[in-house]
């Protein structure tokens, strides 16, 4: 399936200055190994060192969060759109 | 290097005060500049705020949580003002001004970090922090003051 991966500002310089890719892949969890395998800096800000997905690590299918739909198995369809959007945290 | 003027860093400090005991959190709306003479990192200025509400109910003293919905808040007002969102404060009440484990843990590369400590109610020191490619540690970042007017979002 050809889809659009939307690459928030604070990881493009990690995936070649690029705002989105145009990518093919069945699932998102596809999609994002086929983004880390080609731009493999990204990944220890996407993953944990136990291969999951980051808590501030927010992924859409369609402006629809994965977490309430099949997570990384979700099934995606030619023109969707994955967008990646931080959420952010800290404290003292 | 961050540059904030003077009106804009007193309404982060004044945030982090009217938050106390609570930590505060908002954007940095601005423009990112080349790394120039800056010795490789970037020199970006701060032009607005972007104040937001902390979502972290269950310990607001000492963790802040800014959700998704809100960071695409924050860029559609940035783009707006035509600027980017450039980075983020937040407070430390009556902690120092550096980020700590878990800031690191929770951190995002590129963005500037803003933190303020506030003990007792008063600001005090302000700093900035941006994020280790590799992501072993915060480098920081230094803040040059302008002066100017201030912009501010409403949320």
């Amino acid at each position: 399936m050809a889809i659009k991966l939307e690459i928030p500002t604070a990881l493009r310089p990690f995936a070649g200055k690029q705002s989105s890719l145009d990518l093919e892949a069945a699932t998102v969890g596809e999609a994002l190994k086929s983004l880390t395998n080609t731009y493999s800096d990204l990944r220890k800000h996407l993953y944990t060192d136990d291969g999951r997905i980051r808590s501030f690590v927010n992924i859409y299918v369609n402006d629809e969060d994965i977490r309430y739909l099949e997570k990384e198995n979700t099934p995606i369809k030619d023109g969707d759109t994955i967008s990646i959007v931080p959420s952010i945290a800290g404290g003292r | 290097m961050l540059l904030l003027n003077e009106a804009l860093t007193n309404e982060i400090r004044a945030h982090g005060a009217r938050d106390y005991p609570n930590e505060t959190c908002g954007a940095l709306l601005g423009l990112d500049g080349p790394a120039g003479d800056t010795g490789g990192s970037p020199r970006r200025e701060v032009r607005a705020l972007f104040p937001l509400t902390n979502r972290r109910d269950d310990s607001p003293r000492n963790r802040f949580s800014v959700t998704a919905d809100d960071v695409r808040a924050a860029e559609r007002a940035a783009a707006v003002g035509g600027l980017e969102l450039v980075g983020w404060y937040h407070s430390h009440p009556d902690h120092p001004a550096r980020p700590s484990e878990y800031d690191r843990e929770h951190a995002w590369p590129w963005y500037s970090y803003v933190i303020v400590s506030v003990a007792a109610g008063e600001p005090r020191d302000m700093t900035s922090w941006l994020l280790a490619d590799d992501r072993s540690q915060f480098h920081s970042e230094e803040i040059a003051s302008l002066p100017g007017a201030t912009a501010r979002h409403s949320q």
